[in-house]
């Protein structure tokens, strides 16, 4: 790979893996608790701040020559209010029960820190096309976040995927994995299960290292 | 910087129009459907629908306009559904109750026939999970309004019997509801919806039946 490619590459797989919002970051708990009942409303609710973090990355990176600092803040959140009230008529066009479903949450986009985040700590300081790249990164992040709570959540707490029933009329859901605790608890063991393996990781390398040492 | 703020501003609001023009029609289509189903659902000979008004005076007459605005305060608001050959199949109305997270509206048809409410359907509800929703799915529950008594009194001015939800298991009467072991509340809630609009629609809807049944 060059390393203009290399770059971009990077800037794409930030947000996926090594600063991963949900897992890595912890950021946008409160869409990420919420909202995660089931894997259909954990990937809209992933599509819709997708959308919005890559629209607003964009729109703030093409601006960020013009936008006095002082009032930067509210410039962002402009923005984002507005490509918020865009997916908020869409997911209303497209499907009124989905739209019951993820309820007021989409509207609290707009405060998700995650997009003001990256607007205020990527997209002000580079150009367009890195900005919505990284931007695209984090998003697939976050709905690989959700996705994996909201998966987990639904198998658990429904007995279904996609609302397709799994294990048959005997299975008796484990209900509180779609109330609120249960999103909790499937956080915590997702983050348990991440920290574990970063940490194996890592006392592989320490341990190469320490053999390289000796070798020497 | 106020040419600046200007400048976003106009952008953000040029596509917040864009959306709300665009999706417009979608939206209203969606929820014109959304209606006619939980209107089909609780009376399922129904085949098409129309809206009308039942007049504070007394009087009933067909909702023309669109949006809350349309109505006149005080007037409530319900669906008389025909079959296919064009006879009246029921009156479908909605009713709302305060559940245990929030406010639980129902959709529930009535017959002019047996006078009784022969089903609901829940509009909107954020009841617990696997515990308040069972309302939607509890059989025994259900069982309550396949012919739940709502006569008139003989002066046609309330209902003879309240609607009411007692506890489970100990339902004599006609015009009571089962209520469902461990959510009572909702059980309830679902009770008083019916009744308060029952109680509002009834006396003024059932002397103009024949207004309703002449149309095909």
């Amino acid at each position: 790979m060059n390393p203009t490619t290399a770059k971009t590459w990077d800037e794409f797989m930030e947000g996926i893996w090594r600063q991963n919002p949900v897992f890595v970051m912890v950021l946008g708990m409160c869409p990420t608790l919420a909202v995660t009942v089931s894997a259909v409303n954990a990937l809209s609710m992933g599509l819709a701040t997708l959308f919005v973090l890559v629209c607003s990355c964009g729109l703030v990176s093409m601006m960020r020559k013009v936008v006095p600092k002082e009032v930067r803040i509210a410039v962002y959140i402009v923005i984002i209010a507005t490509f918020v009230t865009v997916v908020d008529y869409a997911i209303q066009a497209i499907s009124l029960a989905l739209y019951d479903a993820l309820g007021a949450f989409i509207q609290l986009i707009v405060v998700n820190c995650i997009i003001l985040g990256r607007a205020e700590a990527h997209a002000a300081k580079n150009p367009p096309v890195p900005a919505m790249i990284n931007a695209t990164g984090m998003g697939i992040g976050f709905i690989i976040g959700l996705f994996a709570l909201g998966a987990v959540r639904e198998i658990l707490g429904a007995g279904a995927l996609f609302g397709v029933s799994l294990f048959g009329s005997n299975f008796q859901p484990w209900v509180i994995m779609v109330l609120p605790p249960g999103g909790f608890f499937v956080l915590g063991g997702w983050l348990l299960l991440f920290s574990w393996v970063e940490r194996r990781k890592r006392r592989k390398q320490s341990g190469k290292l320490g053999e390289a040492t000796q070798n020497a | 910087m106020v040419r600046t703020l200007g400048l976003v501003s106009a952008i953000c609001g040029l596509i917040i129009v864009g959306a709300y023009q665009s999706t417009y029609d979608a939206v209203a289509a969606n929820k014109r459907i959304a209606t006619e189903r939980a209107v089909f659902k609780v009376i399922p000979a129904a085949k098409s629908i129309a809206e009308y008004v039942a007049l504070p005076t007394g009087g009933v007459e067909p909702r023309v306009g669109a949006g809350d605005m349309a109505t006149v305060p005080g007037a409530v608001k319900f669906f008389a559904a025909y079959d296919e050959s064009g006879k009246l199949a029921g009156i479908a109305a909605e009713g709302a109750a305060k559940g245990y997270a929030d406010t639980v509206r129902i959709m529930f048809g009535y017959s002019p026939g047996c006078q009784c409410v022969v089903g609901i359907g829940v509009v909107n509800m954020r009841e617990t999970p696997g515990i308040g929703d069972k309302i939607i799915t509890d059989k025994d529950f259900l069982a309550n309004f396949k012919a739940l008594d709502a006569k008139l009194s003989a002066d046609l001015s309330m209902l003879a019997n309240a609607v009411k939800t007692v506890k489970h298991g100990t339902k004599v009467n006609p015009w009571q509801i089962d209520a469902i072991a461990g959510a009572t509340i909702t059980s309830r809630a679902v009770g008083k919806a019916i009744d308060d609009s029952a109680q509002a629609l009834l006396p003024r809807l059932v002397p103009n039946l024949d207004k309703l049944a002449g149309k095909s």
